[in-house]
């Protein structure tokens, strides 16, 4: 059962050869074959190519390679279908990409890969991350570990699924407006995206260029810690990666949190929260300043806009990435009399009814005539809702909110009604918008039935330090992190 | 939502070939997130800069050299047509 260990543990007992990475990947396998049948978090999964990675692994362990040379020496960490793996499958959720194989390794995949880990599987996703319930990838559904007849969140439903149901230990996935966060939430595992700039993104496929990041799924803030050490840092292929300096994240994270000054954002307690989440976040509110924060009410007045803003850029920006899928270079192609006809023939074909939404939707608000009143109003409504943040940290060290407005949903409840699902990203989207980090952690269960409830830390600009200090200190007091999901098959 | 929003001619710029279905839902479906949108007219942006992005970095350039890049096998690898070490497409000029 080792699969049901966190990084720090497997590493404790990697380090002291009392097991090998070999028995780490096959109890993971074990698992996939045993479970996945039903979870469907992954879509594919190269047993061969793991199998020899872990053997290296297992070789270098042998040889005296040291944990601070490969933080990840011999841990088995599962990917999102969005990141480029040199040789495997990239879909992104979708059927446009028809069979295609990464020709190389995303920045993050050569950082795994130099720390030692296991990089395997292909994890499903909402089709190029367009989605809060992973219900919109082309190759079905994934289900929630802790009630198969819900949603796991989205769109990086894969990554958080295989991280609950123990298929993997650690897993990457993709935020845009909550896409890492809100399936950490519902699904009971940790979940960050860091700071815009921090991770590159080069072999990512672009959703939201001026939104998107990587960040890490796991079992716990350590582990999430150290996941995010491994892959942040400048990148000269990614020109909106900056460089600053990478803090070591799980040096700091015992330090004690008394005097830090938690803010609690009015703009937050909307109407449409669930009773039993408000209750989860007031008491881990209460946990923080029996702990020595200090809480502090802060004000974000521009919060009802960000919904808006941000089905205005996020559109516009996919509608000009997206364009690169048209059949000539790469993917499923469906011919036609002229190059215009074959575009449109393809992609008719191969994109869902969410990207189609979404791509036109993007294409109308930057059209002639529209880009004023729409795309430059939403840049506008994004100054003011960054300001409203940096103003905000000018008096607290992190922001603490719901990450959902109410744990997982059914399977079907929300898949035809797309602004009840944009609006189920409340919380998440104005971190991507700021270009601030998040973090969200289990802080509780709803009771019947049983499901898992996400708190949301929000912190400054490169304050990714701060965050996971924050939610260490009420992960250890807490002890949700020990529970799990009780009809896992 | 605006009046004259076509759903047909903005898949048409977005060189999306939509079916008769496809086009009836999702002009229902944009009217409604359209409406929503428009929650945007009540905000005051007078005189406030647009931001284009959060990152504290303006006209990134690297050293003009050389670098390695993806081969001619490598890029044409996941090509739907190709013959000779290029792209095969449909004619474009007459």
């Amino acid at each position: 059962m080792l699969n049901q260990l966190s990084i720090s543990q497997l590493a404790a007992q990697l380090d002291r050869r009392e097991i090998s990475a070999r028995q780490i990947l096959a109890d993971c396998l074990e698992q996939i074959h045993r479970c996945d049948d039903r979870i469907h978090a992954f879509l594919s999964c190269d047993d061969a190519d793991a199998a020899a990675q872990a053997d290296a692994a297992d070789k270098s362990l042998a040889a005296g390679v040291t944990r601070r040379q490969k933080p990840l020496l011999g841990i088995p960490v599962a990917i999102k279908d969005v990141i480029a793996v040199r040789g495997q499958p990239l879909h992104c959720g979708s059927k446009i990409l028809g069979s295609f194989v990464s020709p190389y390794d995303a920045t993050v995949i050569e950082k795994l890969k130099d720390a030692g880990a296991i990089v395997f599987g292909r994890l499903n996703m909402d089709e190029f991350a367009m989605g809060s319930s992973t219900e919109n990838s082309a190759f079905g559904v994934t289900r929630n570990p802790w009630d198969l007849s819900r949603i796991p969140g989205g769109s990086s439903g894969g990554s958080a699924a295989a991280v609950a149901a123990f298929e993997c230990i650690a897993s990457l996935g993709s935020d845009t407006g909550g896409s890492i966060r809100q399936p950490a939430a519902l699904c009971g595992c940790v979940g960050l995206k860091p700071t815009y700039g921090r991770v590159s993104r080069y072999g990512l496929t672009a959703f939201a260029s001026s939104l998107d990041q990587i960040g890490p799924l796991a079992r716990d803030v350590r582990d999430a810690a150290t996941v995010l050490g491994v892959i942040s840092g400048h990148d000269p292929r990614d020109s909106s990666s900056v460089p600053v300096p990478v803090p070591d994240y799980a040096a700091s994270l015992d330090a004690p949190i008394k005097g830090l000054k938690l803010g609690l954002a009015k703009e937050y307690m909307i109407g449409g929260l669930d009773p039993e989440v408000g209750g989860a976040v007031q008491a881990a509110v209460q946990q923080f300043e029996k702990l020595g924060a200090e809480i502090v009410e802060v004000s974000l007045p521009h919060t009802e806009y960000a919904v808006a803003a941000y089905y205005i850029i996020a559109t516009a920006e996919a509608s000009a990435n997206l364009a690169r899928f048209d059949g000539v270079r790469y993917g499923a192609r469906v011919e036609g009399a002229d190059p215009t006809d074959l575009y449109c023939k393809t992609r008719g074909a191969g994109f869902g009814p969410e990207v189609k939404r979404r791509i036109i939707l993007g294409a109308y608000v930057l059209s002639s005539g529209y880009y004023d009143a729409y795309y430059l109003r939403a840049q506008k409504a994004r100054t003011l809702i960054r300001r409203d943040f940096l103003r905000a940290f000018e008096k607290v060290d992190a922001i603490v909110t719901p990450t959902a407005p109410t744990a997982a949903f059914k399977i079907g409840e929300k898949a035809d009604d797309p602004l009840q699902m944009y609006l189920s990203d409340i919380f998440t989207i104005s971190c991507n918008l700021a270009g601030i980090c998040g973090l969200s952690l289990p802080c509780g269960f709803t009771a019947n039935p049983k499901l898992p409830i996400g708190l949301q830390l929000l912190g400054q600009p490169f304050g990714e330090e701060t965050l996971l200090r924050l939610a260490r200190a009420y992960e250890q007091s807490a002890g949700w992190r020990h529970e799990k999901p009780p009809a896992l098959p | 939502m605006p009046a004259n929003f076509d759903v047909q001619y903005v898949a048409r710029l977005a060189r999306i070939a939509l079916t008769p279905a496809e086009e009836e839902k999702f002009a229902a479906q944009l009217s409604q997130v359209l409406g929503y949108i428009e929650k945007l007219n009540q905000l005051d942006v007078s005189g406030i800069e647009p931001t284009a992005h959060a990152v504290p970095l303006l006209n990134v350039v690297r050293p003009d050299k050389v670098c390695p890049s993806l081969d001619n096998q490598d890029a044409l690898r996941n090509a739907p047509a190709k013959a000779n070490g290029l792209f095969l497409v449909p004619k474009i000029v007459e």
